[in-house]
């Protein structure tokens, strides 16, 4: 038999300070002049926190290569909805249509 | 799931003292795959979380994008601090989590269960301070289709700009349907945190309740991870202008 992999005290503290940054510059960019920087900025950073925490606190670093693979589908899903949904809004009233 | 084993019993009062041992059940090939089926499983379950959320974040991507001044004024009456309060106790849940499920694959019994409590009062103390939030969001009449006003000092812009109120509301409706959500999702982790620390107490487990401890474990932290992206969207857009 083959024990889990036991995470490192260490490890989850230094993640947890890592969250505690990535939080701080999160706040910090918004208080910045980005305009419309903004939204992507803080995103990116939400990303890297979720990347951090999905990979060391939900152990997805020392899992199945099949774990990896629902881990990623599940957000795949999200980005398929989000980019099919907002090309349909964003994308409205570009093109001069008759009749609509 | 090895607790609910017709065999645990006799694996049980063959060992008296082996609840610290994983009981293989006999449709798996090892522990390992046992233990995966399970997490997978769990993993399979949060996916369908992450679109259950999602569509509050689709419909929040919509609005943002077409009434972003809007939007970014309505933002503004959210209290940061707090947020900012509450997303260091939600970091601070998983980092007691995380070392609970350690705590449960060492078989550290009394750690264990000081860590899950720890756990639980983290993730009520968020719900305290979003129940101050809210209560806050009730007094400045915020509440949308209750007693939502377009607050005092916005009027003017609203209507210099030719705003429209209505998208205001809306983004009080995103921000109480998914912190609301978020909350009741915390409600049912505490609540599990709470199930799976009494039966810890109680040795209800064979093999240290490690898969248990960590499948529970996965549930909070995906909780973290939506508060993650909650907080800059509800809290942090445009605070500068």
């Amino acid at each position: 038999m083959s024990h889990p992999h036991i995470m490192p005290v260490r490890t989850s503290f230094a993640i947890f300070i890592a969250l505690l940054l990535l939080l701080v510059a999160t706040v910090g960019a918004a208080y910045l002049p980005l305009g419309p920087l903004h939204f992507p900025v803080a995103m990116t950073i939400a990303a890297a926190k979720a990347v951090l925490i999905v990979l060391f606190f939900m152990h997805v670093i020392y899992s199945s290569r099949l774990t990896k693979i629902i881990t990623v589908a599940g957000f795949l899903w999200l980005a398929i909805m989000l980019t099919l949904t907002l090309s349909d809004y964003w994308s409205r009233g570009w093109l001069d249509i008759l009749g609509k | 799931m090895e607790t609910l084993s017709p065999h645990r019993g006799e694996a049980a009062k063959a060992h008296p003292s082996s609840d610290d041992e994983a009981i293989l059940e006999i449709q798996f090939d090892d522990l390992a795959q046992q233990a995966e089926a399970s997490t997978l499983g769990m993993w399979l379950f949060l996916a369908t979380e992450v679109m259950f959320f999602g569509g509050l974040i689709t419909a929040y991507a919509v609005y943002r994008s077409s009434s972003p001044r809007e939007i970014a004024l309505a933002s503004e009456h959210l209290n940061v601090p707090l947020g900012f309060f509450n997303t260091v106790v939600l970091l601070g849940s998983s980092l007691t989590m995380a070392l609970a499920v350690r705590a449960s694959q060492l078989r550290a019994h009394r750690q264990l269960l000081i860590y899950l409590g720890l756990t639980m009062v983290l993730g009520t103390a968020f719900l305290g301070v979003k129940a101050v939030e809210w209560t806050a969001d009730y007094h400045e009449k915020l509440i949308p289709g209750w007693n939502f006003q377009v607050p005092e000092e916005n009027v003017a812009e609203v209507q210099a700009e030719h705003l429209n109120p209505g998208r205001m509301q809306m983004f009080f409706v995103l921000y109480f349907f998914m912190t609301g959500l978020h909350a009741i999702h915390l409600i049912v982790g505490i609540g599990l945190v709470g199930v799976m620390a009494y039966l810890s107490y109680r040795r209800w487990f064979s093999g240290g309740g490690a898969t248990q401890i960590e499948v529970t474990g996965l549930y909070w932290h995906f909780i973290d991870i939506v508060w993650v992206f909650l907080y800059p969207m509800l809290y942090l857009i445009d605070v500068h202008s």
